[in-house]
Protein backbone atom coordinates (compact mmCIF):
# COMPACT_ATOMS: atom_id res chain seq x y z
CA UNK A 1 0.00 0.00 0.00
CA UNK A 2 2.89 2.49 0.68
CA UNK A 3 4.61 1.68 -3.01
CA UNK A 4 5.31 3.83 -5.38
CA UNK A 5 2.02 3.24 -6.73
CA UNK A 6 -0.11 5.44 -4.50
CA UNK A 7 2.68 7.88 -4.69
CA UNK A 8 2.19 8.16 -8.30
CA UNK A 9 -1.57 8.68 -7.68
CA UNK A 10 -1.04 11.37 -5.34
CA UNK A 11 0.83 13.26 -7.36
CA UNK A 12 -1.06 12.62 -10.53
CA UNK A 13 -4.24 13.99 -8.68
CA UNK A 14 -2.41 16.67 -6.81
CA UNK A 15 -1.18 18.25 -10.48
CA UNK A 16 -4.48 17.59 -12.53
CA UNK A 17 -6.37 19.04 -9.43
CA UNK A 18 -4.50 21.87 -9.47
CA UNK A 19 -4.80 21.88 -13.66
CA UNK A 20 -8.92 22.11 -13.34
CA UNK A 21 -8.97 24.34 -10.42
CA UNK A 22 -6.57 26.91 -13.02
CA UNK A 23 -9.57 25.60 -15.70
CA UNK A 24 -12.04 26.57 -13.29
CA UNK A 25 -11.15 29.82 -12.75
CA UNK A 26 -10.35 30.70 -16.52
CA UNK A 27 -13.91 29.66 -16.75
CA UNK A 28 -13.65 26.53 -19.04
CA UNK A 29 -15.66 23.33 -19.64
CA UNK A 30 -14.06 20.37 -18.95
CA UNK A 31 -12.90 19.40 -22.69
CA UNK A 32 -12.65 15.90 -23.60
CA UNK A 33 -8.95 15.63 -22.87
CA UNK A 34 -10.11 16.91 -19.01
CA UNK A 35 -12.26 14.20 -19.14
CA UNK A 36 -10.11 11.21 -20.54
CA UNK A 37 -7.20 12.39 -18.16
CA UNK A 38 -9.51 11.53 -15.27
CA UNK A 39 -10.36 8.23 -16.53
CA UNK A 40 -6.47 7.77 -16.91
CA UNK A 41 -6.18 8.58 -12.82
CA UNK A 42 -9.25 6.13 -12.55
CA UNK A 43 -7.46 3.71 -14.24
CA UNK A 44 -4.49 4.49 -12.08
CA UNK A 45 -6.27 3.74 -8.94
CA UNK A 46 -7.97 0.89 -9.99
CA UNK A 47 -4.66 -0.94 -10.38
CA UNK A 48 -3.63 0.58 -6.96
CA UNK A 49 -7.27 -1.11 -5.92
CA UNK A 50 -6.34 -4.41 -7.26
CA UNK A 51 -2.95 -4.57 -6.12
CA UNK A 52 -4.75 -3.61 -2.28
CA UNK A 53 -6.78 -6.35 -2.71
CA UNK A 54 -4.25 -9.45 -3.49
CA UNK A 55 -2.79 -7.80 -0.53
CA UNK A 56 -5.91 -8.86 1.58
CA UNK A 57 -5.83 -12.73 0.54
CA UNK A 58 -1.82 -13.12 0.24
CA UNK A 59 -0.35 -10.33 2.95
CA UNK A 60 -1.50 -9.28 6.82
CA UNK A 61 -5.08 -8.07 7.00
CA UNK A 62 -5.53 -4.91 8.64
CA UNK A 63 -7.16 -4.97 12.16
CA UNK A 64 -9.98 -2.73 10.66
CA UNK A 65 -10.97 -4.83 7.17
CA UNK A 66 -13.86 -3.73 6.62
CA UNK A 67 -13.26 -0.27 6.67
CA UNK A 68 -10.29 -0.57 4.53
CA UNK A 69 -12.41 -2.40 2.13
CA UNK A 70 -15.27 0.35 2.35
CA UNK A 71 -12.43 2.88 1.05
CA UNK A 72 -11.45 0.51 -1.15
CA UNK A 73 -14.70 0.53 -3.46
CA UNK A 74 -14.81 4.17 -2.65
CA UNK A 75 -11.72 4.71 -3.83
CA UNK A 76 -12.18 2.97 -7.12
CA UNK A 77 -16.06 4.58 -7.71
CA UNK A 78 -14.17 7.34 -7.53
CA UNK A 79 -13.00 8.70 -10.54
CA UNK A 80 -15.89 7.57 -12.45
CA UNK A 81 -18.70 9.09 -10.29
CA UNK A 82 -16.65 12.28 -10.89
CA UNK A 83 -16.52 12.01 -14.91
CA UNK A 84 -20.26 11.08 -14.36
CA UNK A 85 -21.07 13.97 -12.92
CA UNK A 86 -19.05 16.49 -14.84
CA UNK A 87 -20.55 15.71 -18.47
CA UNK A 88 -23.78 16.00 -17.22
CA UNK A 89 -22.63 19.95 -16.33
CA UNK A 90 -20.51 21.16 -19.44
CA UNK A 91 -19.98 24.66 -17.91
CA UNK A 92 -16.71 25.60 -15.60
CA UNK A 93 -18.48 23.87 -12.33
CA UNK A 94 -18.28 20.63 -14.39
CA UNK A 95 -14.45 21.11 -14.07
CA UNK A 96 -14.28 22.30 -10.68
CA UNK A 97 -16.23 18.72 -10.00
CA UNK A 98 -12.76 16.63 -11.53
CA UNK A 99 -10.76 19.07 -9.22
CA UNK A 100 -12.56 18.29 -6.03
CA UNK A 101 -12.21 14.85 -7.22
CA UNK A 102 -8.99 15.10 -7.77
CA UNK A 103 -8.30 16.96 -4.52
CA UNK A 104 -10.35 14.05 -2.89
CA UNK A 105 -8.50 11.14 -3.92
CA UNK A 106 -5.05 11.70 -2.28
CA UNK A 107 -7.24 12.02 0.63
CA UNK A 108 -8.63 8.33 0.72
CA UNK A 109 -5.28 7.31 -0.65
CA UNK A 110 -3.38 8.24 2.89
CA UNK A 111 -6.37 7.34 4.25
CA UNK A 112 -5.91 3.43 2.59
CA UNK A 113 -2.29 3.24 3.86
CA UNK A 114 -3.15 4.35 7.91
CA UNK A 115 -5.63 1.70 7.81
CA UNK A 116 -3.38 -0.77 6.01
CA UNK A 117 -0.41 0.01 8.66
CA UNK A 118 -2.56 -1.23 11.47
CA UNK A 119 -2.27 -5.10 10.94
CA UNK A 120 -4.09 -7.15 13.55
CA UNK A 121 -2.79 -10.47 12.19
CA UNK B 1 -18.20 18.30 -24.48
CA UNK B 2 -16.02 20.91 -26.39
CA UNK B 3 -13.74 23.76 -25.35
CA UNK B 4 -16.09 26.99 -24.52
CA UNK B 5 -13.19 29.52 -25.19
CA UNK B 6 -16.50 32.06 -24.43
CA UNK B 7 -17.97 32.40 -21.03
CA UNK B 8 -21.01 30.41 -20.64
CA UNK B 9 -24.31 32.60 -20.88
CA UNK B 10 -25.83 33.74 -17.78
CA UNK B 11 -27.93 31.09 -15.45
CA UNK B 12 -31.36 31.01 -16.24
CA UNK B 13 -33.41 31.90 -13.20
CA UNK B 14 -35.08 28.14 -13.22
CA UNK B 15 -32.42 26.32 -13.21
CA UNK B 16 -32.24 23.53 -10.95
CA UNK B 17 -30.61 24.22 -7.42
CA UNK B 18 -28.61 20.71 -8.60
CA UNK B 19 -26.77 22.19 -11.94
CA UNK B 20 -24.34 24.19 -11.90
CA UNK B 21 -22.33 24.79 -8.25
CA UNK B 22 -24.84 23.27 -6.99
CA UNK B 23 -23.61 19.94 -9.03
CA UNK B 24 -20.58 20.58 -7.54
CA UNK B 25 -22.30 20.65 -4.17
CA UNK B 26 -23.76 17.24 -4.48
CA UNK B 27 -20.64 15.87 -5.12
CA UNK B 28 -19.20 17.01 -1.82
CA UNK B 29 -22.30 16.53 -0.07
CA UNK B 30 -22.48 13.25 -1.10
CA UNK B 31 -19.17 12.33 -0.18
CA UNK B 32 -19.77 13.62 3.53
CA UNK B 33 -23.06 11.41 3.44
CA UNK B 34 -21.22 8.89 2.59
CA UNK B 35 -18.38 8.96 5.39
CA UNK B 36 -20.05 9.98 7.73
CA UNK B 37 -22.93 7.17 7.72
CA UNK B 38 -19.93 4.81 6.61
CA UNK B 39 -18.21 6.00 9.78
CA UNK B 40 -21.32 5.82 11.93
CA UNK B 41 -21.79 2.18 10.82
CA UNK B 42 -18.57 1.11 12.03
CA UNK B 43 -18.68 2.46 15.35
CA UNK B 44 -22.41 1.93 15.84
CA UNK B 45 -20.88 -2.06 15.39
CA UNK B 46 -18.16 -2.64 16.36
CA UNK B 47 -17.64 -0.73 19.59
CA UNK B 48 -20.98 1.14 20.40
CA UNK B 49 -20.58 1.15 24.32
CA UNK B 50 -17.31 3.50 24.26
CA UNK B 51 -18.81 6.53 23.37
CA UNK B 52 -22.33 6.28 22.37
CA UNK B 53 -23.44 9.93 21.93
CA UNK B 54 -20.64 10.98 19.74
CA UNK B 55 -21.40 7.68 17.51
CA UNK B 56 -25.13 8.81 17.34
CA UNK B 57 -24.24 11.98 16.49
CA UNK B 58 -21.83 10.77 13.70
CA UNK B 59 -24.93 9.08 12.40
CA UNK B 60 -27.58 11.80 12.63
CA UNK B 61 -24.93 14.00 10.80
CA UNK B 62 -24.85 11.51 8.06
CA UNK B 63 -28.59 11.62 7.74
CA UNK B 64 -28.21 15.29 7.51
CA UNK B 65 -25.74 15.29 4.86
CA UNK B 66 -27.58 12.37 3.45
CA UNK B 67 -31.05 14.45 3.32
CA UNK B 68 -29.34 17.52 2.06
CA UNK B 69 -27.70 15.61 -1.00
CA UNK B 70 -30.88 14.08 -2.02
CA UNK B 71 -32.96 17.66 -1.62
CA UNK B 72 -30.06 19.24 -4.27
CA UNK B 73 -31.14 16.44 -7.00
CA UNK B 74 -34.14 16.12 -6.34
CA UNK B 75 -34.74 20.00 -6.90
CA UNK B 76 -37.69 22.24 -6.95
CA UNK B 77 -39.99 23.54 -4.18
CA UNK B 78 -39.78 20.20 -2.28
CA UNK B 79 -36.32 19.78 -2.69
CA UNK B 80 -35.16 23.25 -2.02
CA UNK B 81 -36.93 22.74 1.33
CA UNK B 82 -35.38 19.51 2.56
CA UNK B 83 -31.75 21.26 1.44
CA UNK B 84 -32.77 24.11 3.29
CA UNK B 85 -33.51 22.20 6.30
CA UNK B 86 -30.59 20.02 6.31
CA UNK B 87 -28.39 22.90 5.47
CA UNK B 88 -29.96 25.17 8.95
CA UNK B 89 -29.51 21.77 10.72
CA UNK B 90 -26.00 21.20 9.68
CA UNK B 91 -24.86 24.84 10.29
CA UNK B 92 -26.02 24.59 14.28
CA UNK B 93 -24.86 20.75 14.43
CA UNK B 94 -21.40 21.81 12.96
CA UNK B 95 -21.30 24.99 15.54
CA UNK B 96 -23.09 23.61 18.54
CA UNK B 97 -20.90 20.05 18.48
CA UNK B 98 -17.95 22.02 17.55
CA UNK B 99 -18.09 23.96 20.78
CA UNK B 100 -19.48 21.54 22.79
CA UNK B 101 -16.33 19.16 22.10
CA UNK B 102 -13.86 21.65 22.89
CA UNK B 103 -15.84 22.93 26.06
CA UNK B 104 -16.55 19.56 26.95
CA UNK B 105 -13.96 17.24 25.66
CA UNK B 106 -14.93 13.84 28.43
CA UNK B 107 -18.56 13.90 26.46
CA UNK B 108 -16.72 13.19 22.98
CA UNK B 109 -13.79 10.77 23.63
CA UNK B 110 -14.56 9.81 19.74
CA UNK B 111 -14.64 11.85 16.93
CA UNK B 112 -17.25 12.95 14.88
CA UNK B 113 -17.39 15.14 11.48
CA UNK B 114 -18.40 18.04 13.26
CA UNK B 115 -15.97 17.89 16.37
CA UNK B 116 -13.65 21.08 16.66
CA UNK B 117 -15.32 22.34 14.40
CA UNK B 118 -15.02 19.65 11.68
CA UNK B 119 -11.39 19.92 12.02
CA UNK B 120 -10.54 16.36 11.27
CA UNK B 121 -11.98 16.98 7.78
CA UNK B 122 -10.37 20.25 6.77
CA UNK B 123 -12.80 22.47 8.26
CA UNK B 124 -14.87 21.54 5.74
CA UNK B 125 -17.83 21.20 7.54
CA UNK B 126 -17.87 24.41 9.12
CA UNK B 127 -17.69 25.53 5.56
CA UNK B 128 -20.25 23.83 3.54
CA UNK B 129 -23.35 24.95 5.39
CA UNK B 130 -22.33 28.63 4.69
CA UNK B 131 -21.96 27.47 1.14
CA UNK B 132 -24.93 25.67 0.81
CA UNK B 133 -27.77 28.04 2.23
CA UNK B 134 -25.81 31.39 -0.13
CA UNK B 135 -25.97 28.58 -2.82
CA UNK B 136 -29.97 28.41 -2.04
CA UNK B 137 -30.57 31.78 -0.84
CA UNK B 138 -28.79 32.68 -4.77
CA UNK B 139 -31.37 30.74 -6.48
CA UNK B 140 -34.43 31.07 -3.66
CA UNK B 141 -37.84 31.36 -6.48
CA UNK B 142 -38.33 35.02 -7.16
CA UNK B 143 -41.92 36.17 -8.62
Amino acid sequence: MNGPLSIAVIVLALALGVWYLVRTALDRAPSNADLWAMLGLGALVAVLVVVAVVGLFIGDRPSEWTTFVGYLITTIAFAPTAVYLARLEPTRWGTLILGVACLVLPVLVLRLQQIAEVTGG
Amino acid sequence: MADQPTPAPARPRDAAIGSGLGRVLLLVYGIFALSASARALVQITTHFSEAPLAYLLSAFAGLVYLAATVGLARGGARGRLIALGSCSIELLGVLIVGTLSIADAVAFPDDTVWSRYGSGYGYVPLVLPFIGLWWLWRNRPRP
